[in-house]
């Protein structure tokens, strides 16, 4: 295992995020206090409770992980295009890494990044409501699983694609729509019966259910399934790397 | 002779369909300066980037310092250091970063001391708190060098190192080359300049359309290049080489204006004083007389166009 390499290219990804702190950690913060702003102050007030949660709380763990995908998919995918569209993967291709150390050094550091920014975010909807975390390790073990899960599908995003269009085509187009129809910002039981179905196939709401539950015990999926879908998903962006690597997808000639 | 690389029947056939490479076979001598000179599209970059694990090979292997590129990658890629022909460069990084990075990539433990060392001998000391995006061409094309440097290799590549650089820097580099391979390091050049070619490498390969057509020791290359010819442009022409001249291996030609002396530059004596005196004798007078000397560049430029 080459421990050098992942610490050069942990310590590399993580100084372009201390370099555009600002782009990178202050827009996300502000945006999410606009939310809770939003639909947590203004529009909560007049929300009545669901399952016993003040909508307020209820958003938490929703607009957290709503920031941590989004963010997790555009740091990993952003760390490996660029040195693509800029050449310098030539480096990285003619180094004696393996794969998994590539994968390690630039999914570790997207994961972090998004993972701090989970726990920022969280210190920040803590000045708007006041909630209780009633499973902190699972909470834990679902923001950390799911930081690294969505940075590795940043990254295949990052491999796969060959302009900035593309991109940004699958966050914008795909990510953003299964996000805000996740749950994030409503209980699934509150959808048309025929929706309630149609909603299972969108891996996020497993994502949110569980994560809110790790916060009020109260979940719209059981959170075996949501841990269980969490780590299929993991498993399926894992081959998909792997598959990547092993032909040389997009990477080498 | 140790060969550090041992290219073998390697070929490229790229998913468009284009050959880039055919059947190579190669050795490079431990600590010589190998030349691999070819106009552009003749398969140098893709070698190269064979051999540094950038593209993957159709067919054949290659080896170096005994292990195999693909399957041994790990081994065989941490003796290589590749400085490519294109300048990229990460603009905002800073040259002390970018080049402490290679040298984790390629899985050395920090060495401040080295990377010092590496920075001052090429004159980017005083640049090392700079970012890449503020240095002149010039100095990104010694921090590229440096980055290849930084994990202390056993083997150089130089795809094209002195392309659009000023005489000065290109003078540098030259010396930089040699004192690298005075501790042993081997190097792999590409270049467009010939002339870099015959002042730098011990052998010298030529390649086209993708193949090898021709790999010599450079002084044994200018040996039989170093031929001269002394062209005579005749007052008459001539019905044949007089008898008296048979010594000279002279040659007419057809129309007898031009009597052609081929001599070897190589020879204490060339001869030509007396075959003046002897031309003189026999009353044959010339109006004109020139000398031409074939460089590396005529035989590379016939090599190349020899072959359809």
């Amino acid at each position: 295992m080459n421990f050098h390499a992942i610490r050069a290219i942990y310590h590399f990804e993580m100084a372009r995020t201390w370099r555009t702190l600002l782009q990178s950690v202050i827009s996300p913060v502000i945006s999410t206090s606009l939310y809770f702003v939003v639909f947590g102050a203004a529009i909560g007030s007049r929300m009545t409770a669901i399952n016993g949660v003040s909508y307020g709380a209820f958003i938490v763990p929703g607009l957290i992980m709503l920031s941590l995908l989004t963010q997790s998919i555009s740091n990993a995918s952003f760390g490996i295009y660029f040195p693509k569209f800029s050449g310098t993967i030539y480096e990285i291709l003619s180094a004696p890494v393996s794969y998994i150390e590539i994968v390690a050094g630039y999914v570790g550091a997207a994961a972090s990044k998004s993972i701090m920014l989970g726990l920022i975010i969280l210190g920040t909807a803590r000045l708007f409501v006041s909630f209780d975390i009633a499973h902190p390790l699972w909470m834990i073990a679902f923001l950390v699983l799911t930081g690294v899960t969505f940075s590795l599908f940043g990254f295949i995003i990052g491999i796969w694609a060959d302009s900035f269009e593309k991109l940004q085509l699958v966050p914008l187009l795909i990510v953003t729509p299964l996000t805000f129809l996740g749950g994030s910002f409503y209980s699934i039981h509150m959808l048309p019966p025929i929706w309630q179905k149609v909603t299972l196939f969108n891996p996020v709401v497993y994502l949110v259910s569980g994560f809110r539950w790790s916060f009020y015990g109260v979940s719209d999926v059981s959170v075996g399934i949501s841990m269980g879908m969490t780590l299929v998903f993991l498993a399926l962006c894992l081959i998909a790397v792997w598959w990547m690597f092993r032909t040389g997808y997009r990477l080498k000639a | 002779m140790q060969s550090v690389i041992s290219v073998q029947q390697l070929s490229k056939t790229y998913a468009s369909g284009f050959q880039a490479l055919r059947h190579i076979d190669l050795e490079i001598r431990k600590g010589e300066i190998f030349a691999l000179l070819g106009p552009n599209g003749a398969g140098k970059t893709t070698l190269i980037s064979i051999i540094c694990g950038i593209v993957n090979p159709s067919e054949g292997k290659v080896l170096a310092d005994g292990h195999d590129v693909v399957r041994e990658y790990r081994a065989a890629r941490s003796k290589i250091g590749l400085v490519p022909q294109e300048l990229t460069t990460d603009a905002f990084e800073t040259v002390w970063n970018t080049v402490s990075f290679s040298r984790g990539l390629f899985g050395k433990p920090a060495n401040p001391a080295y990377i010092e060392k590496v920075l001052k001998d090429l004159s980017l000391w005083n640049k090392k708190d700079s970012r890449l995006r503020t240095l002149s061409g010039g100095m990104k094309r010694r921090v590229m060098i440096a980055k290849a440097l930084s994990h202390e290799p056993q083997i150089l590549f130089l795809d094209e190192p002195t392309a659009g650089v000023d005489v000065e820097l290109r003078r540098d580099m030259w010396e930089m080359v040699r004192s690298l391979r005075e501790t042993g390091v081997t190097i792999i050049l590409t270049t467009h300049y010939i002339e870099e070619a015959e002042e730098m490498a011990d052998r010298i390969g030529v390649i086209s359309k993708g193949e090898l057509i021709l790999v010599e020791d450079k002084a044994e290359l200018m040996n039989k290049l170093g031929r001269k010819q002394l062209t005579l442009h005749l007052q008459r022409p001539l019905q044949g080489v007089p008898p008296s001249l048979s010594d000279y291996a002279l040659e007419l030609s057809p129309d007898g204006n031009e009597l052609v002396y081929t001599f070897d530059t190589q020879g204490d004596r060339t001869g030509i004083d007396v075959l003046l005196r002897k031309l003189g004798e026999a009353g044959i007078d010339f109006k004109d007389l020139q000398t031409s000397q074939s460089s590396l560049e005529d035989i590379f430029v016939s090599l190349v166009s020899e072959r359809p």
